[in-house]
């Protein structure tokens, strides 16, 4: 605060009244409020960056987890474990042993809430186990006489005086009565593999006498997934084959479409066999998928029953897929992931993402993420071997039991595995793809969806769409700036300025409508004519320019200098109409009646209506004024005295802008661009209007792009909170930020540079 | 030549062919919308004509009689049309297409037909054509045939189109009186009793619903409630009234319908109608098209309500944005001390300006709606959850949001504002004894109101046209109520509103029937863009003459 105006440090202090003690506190009250108020307002300004930045840092957190509880195995007396499971709430976990007891227990405390015996034919018992869409909590067991059990988890929640209780049950799908597979009845399943959904169910099951069996059941009624208490038999067609020659069977799996079965042997190899016409069953292909000398250890489908995850003896973990290919589907490695895994002992797929967990036989575990290709955890956690592992649904919680019969029981928070340099900007190979692309493809109906969240198409998208109307806007903006700057006629440049200064402040929702509704259609109906102005009206220009020239001076003398332009707008209206007028001769000249037919037929163009021509064009047309402003600022202020002495040493007035003018105003012209380069950038609703907002990554003038701006306001609105889609969108709104903060402060410091030049001069 | 091509002449006459390219499209759009917009209301000659259906099968052409506005043409070429199997016997390159308005989509399906002009003949344009406005299906064209009420007829022939005006007028009268119920008292009754509910989960939310509390609450719904039965009959008298009407017309198939006088909204012969009376008629339709509610998934009737929300949001808007700003740019100008970071801060107040829109809607939907608004609900309007009261896009969180991406530009015309005033004027208050507060409350701030004016038209001009980053925080293509009303406490902050330019997005493209919106989405265009440039020339105007002024006190 200034001492100057302080009254009580004047010589009036003396005279101090009251009212100058009140003017003292007012003043004193007035520089505390504006800098209170002005520095919050700057303040709130970086705020967006700042919450911007707040919401996206979690995306580039690692997992992290804690131990929460540790206990002996719940009734371990009850027989070896075959698998375990956590159910939704995190409180209740189920482990099925081999003398076939499913056990629930408290997953905290390990305390034994219930032990259901799973019913089995007399004299029978469990000697292969198999799970199928762990979702849905699937469990199917072989038997020693050849039979097969079908059960399911599931769990109900009551709301009771003292709170709410989880409880559990077990529920038989298809009934109670064993399904037969091999109907000799006196050979054991050893191994067993199942997929099911409403309408049929597949079972292929390889017996202690080496055959491989396949039973399908097709349902009369559709099945119902859940146990609403109606305990009737369900009826079925079964149809039973054996699959002859296949042996040495290690593990089985049917994927979700029941047509494809994998069959994993014991020297390392897999099968891929066609089950989709049980008449004509073919193996597609046997090849190895572990290094020579190693074992397949665990075998199991990603989320999706799409991908395969096989890990190995010597601890390697890899992802696999069938690719269509010329010879047919082929088994494809897809990527390998990162470990430092001895023996893989178990490899558990979380139910709602891509993510899976994996432990060994050194005690470690490890979490992954396939599609982001990310390692989001490892760590030992015990010391002896791992033996089971079991992800809740919500993938918060897990549950591992150690060779010691251990049981631990962790939290994690692990909210966005999807994410990592590689998803945003590299190619990324996705489940039922021919090969790695870029691609954006976020929304998803279910949790199977394999989440596609590539920037590279929308980036390049935004940066087509700037190009395009740089294309469009830089020749018109400059060179129009240039004229009105130096040789328009002072008069007219005080109309013509403003007026195009005026198109600035025009909604760009009313460009992207008329690009939309009015330029695309006209544009596809008279594309000839659109690239024919490109010849004709610079022609017709030059035509008009020569024969004014040429005219008798007494007419020129009557339109004074600086007017050319007002002059040439007859000239472009009649040009522009006739390039339009001859579109269709054209056409029917040079395209066969049908430019867009032509364009595919003979270079292979696909054109959509609207296109990244209309948006050059519209968003040209709002960057224009911005360009255009700018530049002709920094034309016009060019110190008069330069001018004057390279026109005084002979040079004629275009020599002099050549190599004066435009030389000394390159910096500002340059800080034109790129300001307008900024707008182009970050304009949402023209691309929104204008474009078919399809993510394709091609850079045909005839196609239209999605662009980072466009694609947050699509897609916003429907983002899930806190969700890794909705935290990628406010990536891209910082992305476009930072870009654009960054093009606007280049050009603002090129810009005062210049200033201070010019003063200098 | 060659010398004229060195001289850079040609140079000069290219450099000023980009001037009149930019402005002849700067003209150009303006124009086109203008003119787009304005004619939608001016009455068209309906045309009848008899049409030879052309068809690939080859089967004997069939003339149908059409009767409608022709609102578009286009020249195709022959070739195109071999193509699609049309074989036109001309010797022309080309024929003219129209794009004729049929309306009745009632009864074809769609309004809009193209028909090739070489098949149109008898074109003539009888007098005694109508026009009727419909509250649903669009326009109908045709003939009229009798006026009846309760199945009766009262007037056919000559008769029946005076007896129609008439009761058109009657039905007019109900029409409002049964909005004023519908909209007015029975709104206002079912919101006190959505208060009332609310006050009640309040009550068990807080635990404090005693009997007593409970009772009061119920007494107050009872009332409520037998207003309510009072309105609803009074309601159902006028409905019946309301739907007695009808008449009988004849389509351009010769088909005669029955249409409910309570579905017209206005009926006119165009081809009757003097230039006075179209006149007039045009008047009449730009009003309701600026006072009246939209029709028909907004196709159609007026925009009043996006009008009123843009306005109320942008005045909110000034509101929220012209203090801070203005406080901002006179702490940047008179307190803070000039150096590097002062420097800084421009520059970045500068290029703020230039961020795009979206990301601010962004920001406005994760800080404003979901992080305050949700904390808001928690604290303050807990008994409406899990329903969100501010928790979800409304007029205030687009406000605020705009009002974040116009601070700069305040700041920035004020503090040119702040910059231009003469030292000398500043200097000479704190001579004469007066404070810095006073200086400033005095002397400077009155000098750079101008300044201030300007920054606050650019501004709300800014404001007026952004569309992006309202889509995240709190526009909708249908309102079912205004942001300020009779029920109090009248300015309803939370309420989601329509928008002009969000308008023009929604109607022109996710509209199922575009052909007909588009008109309509040109003159909410022309009216858009005319505040912006209204707006922006008086920005200028204030600002030139703030320099004039300055000039006077600088000499």
């Amino acid at each position: 605060m200034e001492k100057t105006s302080d009254p009580t440090s004047t010589p009036a202090r003396t005279l101090t009244t009251r009212m100058d003690r009140s003017r003292a506190i007012k003043n004193r009250i007035t520089s505390i409020s504006m800098a209170v108020g002005g520095i919050s307002v700057i303040l709130s300004i970086v705020l967006i960056f700042f919450y911007l930045a707040y919401v996206v840092y979690p995306l580039f957190l690692s997992a992290e987890m804690e131990k929460t509880t540790s206990y002996p195995l719940p009734a371990a007396t009850q027989g070896k474990t075959l698998h375990l499971a956590i159910e939704e709430q995190n409180r209740i976990a189920v482990r099925f042993t081999e003398q076939a007891k499913a056990i629930f227990f408290n997953v905290t405390t390990g305390d034994v809430v219930e032990n259901i015996d799973i019913t089995l034919p007399k004299k029978t018992n469990i000697s292969s186990f198999t799970t199928s869409r762990l979702a849905k909590g699937f469990v199917a067991f072989g038997l020693s006489n050849g039979q097969a059990v079908f059960a399911q988890h599931t769990y109900k929640t009551r709301y009771l005086a003292e709170g709410k209780k989880i409880i559990p049950s077990l529920f038989y799908p298809l009934g109670k009565n064993p399904i037969e597979i091999d109907r000799t009845g006196k050979h054991a399943l050893t191994h067993i593999g199942l997929m099911h959904d409403e309408e049929k169910a597949t079972l292929v099951a390889y017996t202690d006498d080496n055959r491989l069996l396949l039973n399908q059941l097709v349902f009369d009624d559709e099945l119902s997934d859940e146990d609403n208490g109606d305990t009737e038999e369900i009826s079925f067609d079964s149809t039973q084959i054996e699959i002859p020659n296949i042996q040495h069977v290690s593990k089985l799996l049917i994927d979700t479409s029941q047509s494809l079965l994998y069959v994993a042997h014991n020297n390392g190899e897999v099968s891929l066999i066609d089950i989709s016409d049980l008449n004509d069953i073919q193996v597609l292909e046997r090849k190895h998928v572990v290094a020579d000398g190693t074992e397949i250890t665990k075998f199991t489908f990603l989320t999706g029953e799409i991908s395969l995850l096989i890990g190995d003896s010597k601890g390697k973990l890899s992802q696999w897929f069938p690719v269509q290919k010329e010879t047919g589907l082929t088994l494809s490695h897809i990527r390998d992931f990162d470990s430092k895994h001895s023996a893989i002992t178990d490899i558990v797929t979380e139910q709602r993402r891509k993510g899976f967990a994996a432990i060994d036989d050194k005690g470690q575990l490890a979490f992954y993420h396939s599609t982001a290709h990310r390692t989001l955890l490892h760590e030992v956690i015990s010391e002896s071997r791992l033996n089971f592992l079991a992800v809740s649904p919500r993938a918060d919680t897990f549950i591992t039991e150690d060779e010691k019969q251990q049981v631990q029981f962790w939290h994690i928070n692990n909210e966005h595995p999807e994410m990592s340099w590689s998803v945003l900007w590299d190619q990324v190979w996705y489940e039922s793809y021919p090969e790695p692309s870029y691609t954006w493809q976020s929304s998803s109906a279910s949790n199977d969806f394999e989440p596609k969240f590539s920037l590279m198409p929308l980036a390049f998208g935004t940066l087509k769409a700037a190009f395009y109307a740089m294309l469009f806007a830089m020749p018109l903006a400059i060179m129009g700036a240039i004229y009105t700057a130096y040789f328009m006629a002072p008069k007219m440049r005080t109309y013509v300025k403003p007026t195009i200064e005026i198109m600035e402040a025009l909604p760009t929702v009313i460009l992207g409508f008329l690009a939309g509704l009015w330029l695309a259609p006209l544009i596809e109906s008279h594309l000839p004519g659109v690239f024919s102005m490109l010849i004709i009206l610079p022609a017709g220009v030059l035509i008009f320019a020569f024969g004014w020239k040429n005219l008798p001076k007494e007419i020129r003398q009557r339109i004074p200098d600086g007017w050319q332009a007002a002059l040439l707008i007859p000239v472009l209206l009649f040009t522009g109409w006739l390039s339009m007028a001859l579109s269709l001769p054209i056409e029917q000249l040079f395209f066969n009646g049908d430019m867009k037919m032509w364009l595919g037929e003979n270079l292979g163009l696909h054109y959509d209506q609207r296109n990244s021509l209309v948006v050059g064009i519209a968003m040209g047309v709002a960057v224009i004024p911005t360009i255009f402003s700018i530049t002709e600022d920094a034309i016009f202020s060019v110190p008069k005295n330069l001018t004057f002495g390279s026109l005084a040493l002979g040079a004629t007035p275009w020599q002099t802008l050549i190599y004066v003018v435009i030389l000394t105003a390159s910096p500002g012209i340059f800080s034109a661009v790129m300001i307008g380069m900024g707008r182009a950038v970050g304009e949402t609703m023209i691309v929104l209007m204008a474009t078919g907002n399809t993510p394709v990554m091609d850079f045909s003038i005839f196609q239209g792009m999605r662009t980072l701006a466009a694609n947050v306001a699509v897609e916003m609105p429907e983002a899930e909170v806190a969700s890794t889609h909705y935290r990628i969108l406010f990536l891209a709104a910082l992305v476009l930020f930072i870009f654009t903060f960054m093009f606007n402060t280049v050009a603002e410091i090129v810009r005062q540079r210049l200033r201070k030049k010019y003063s200098s001069l | 030549m060659k010398k004229w091509f060195k001289s850079g002449d040609p140079w000069i006459w290219l450099n000023a062919a980009a001037v009149s390219a930019s402005l002849i499209i700067v003209i150009g759009l303006l124009l086109l919308i203008a003119v787009q917009g304005l004619s939608h209301f001016w009455p068209k000659a309906v045309m009848q004509a008899q049409y030879i259906q052309a068809n690939a099968t080859g089967a004997k052409p069939a003339s149908i009689r059409i009767i409608g506005e022709i609102h578009n043409d286009e020249e195709v070429s022959i070739e195109q049309l071999k193509d699609v199997g049309i074989n036109l016997e001309t010797d022309k390159d080309t024929a003219t297409r129209l794009l004729v308005k049929t309306g009745n989509r009632d009864i074809s399906g769609a309004d809009f037909k193209w028909m090739l002009q070489p098949y149109l003949t008898e074109e003539e344009y009888p007098e005694d054509i109508i026009v009727l406005e419909r509250r649903e299906w669009g326009n109908f064209y045709g003939y009229l045939k009798t006026v009846t009420d309760n199945e009766k007829v009262i007037a056919s022939g000559a008769d029946a189109w005076p007896e129609l005006g008439k009761r058109l007028q009657r039905t007019e009268d109900l029409y409002r009186q049964i909005r004023d119920i519908e909209k007015g008292d029975i709104g206002s009754i079912n919101y006190k009793m959505e208060k009332l509910r609310l006050a009640k989960r309040r009550l068990e939310l807080d635990k404090e619903d005693t009997p007593e509390n409970l009772a009061k609450l119920i007494s107050r719904r009872n009332i409520l409630e037998k207003e309510y039965a009072v309105l609803e009959k009074d309601l159902s008298i006028l409905y019946s009234q309301f739907n007695q009407g009808s008449i009988t017309a004849e389509t351009m198939s010769g088909k005669v319908i029955k249409i409910s006088l309570a579905k017209i909204v206005r009926a006119y012969q165009p081809n009757a109608l003097n230039l006075f009376e179209k006149i007039v008629l045009y008047i009449q339709k730009v009003g309701e098209f600026i006072f009246d509610d939209p029709r028909e998934a907004n196709t159609e009737g007026g925009i009043f309500p996006a009008i009123f929300g843009t306005v109320m949001m942008v005045l909110l808007m000034s509101v929220l944005v012209t203090p801070f700003g203005v406080i901002a740019a006179v702490y940047l100008r008179e307190y803070a001390k000039q150096g590097a970071v002062t420097r800084i801060i421009r520059i970045a107040v500068n290029n703020l300006a230039g961020v795009p829109s979206i990301v601010y809607g962004v920001f406005g939907l994760g800080f404003f709606i979901y992080f305050l608004g949700g904390n808001i609900d928690q604290l303050f309007y807990a008994e409406a959850l899990p329903s969100p009261t501010f928790g979800t896009p409304g007029i205030l969180w687009s406000s605020l949001t705009l009002a974040i991406l116009t601070v700069p530009v305040v700041i920035v015309a004020t503090e040119e504002g702040l910059s231009r005033i003469p030292r000398a004027i500043r200097e000479g208050s704190l001579a004469l004894g007066a404070t810095k507060a006073e200086t400033l409350w005095r002397t400077v701030l009155p000098m750079a109101t101008p300044a201030m004016m300007t920054g606050m038209i650019l501004a709300i001009a800014r404001a007026a046209g952004e569309v992006a980053p309202l889509m995240l925080v709190g526009v909708v293509k249908l309102a079912p109520s205004l942001p300020l009303d009779i029920n109090a406490p009248f300015f309803h902050l939370e309420r989601k509103f329509m928008h002009l330019g969000f308008h023009i997005y929604d109607v022109g493209f996710q509209s199922p029937n575009v052909e007909a919106a588009r008109p309509l989405v040109y003159a909410t265009a022309f009216l858009l863009i005319g505040v912006i440039i209204l707006l922006n020339l008086s920005a200028i105007y204030i600002r030139n003459r703030l320099r004039e002024q300055y000039r006077a006190v600088e000499s």
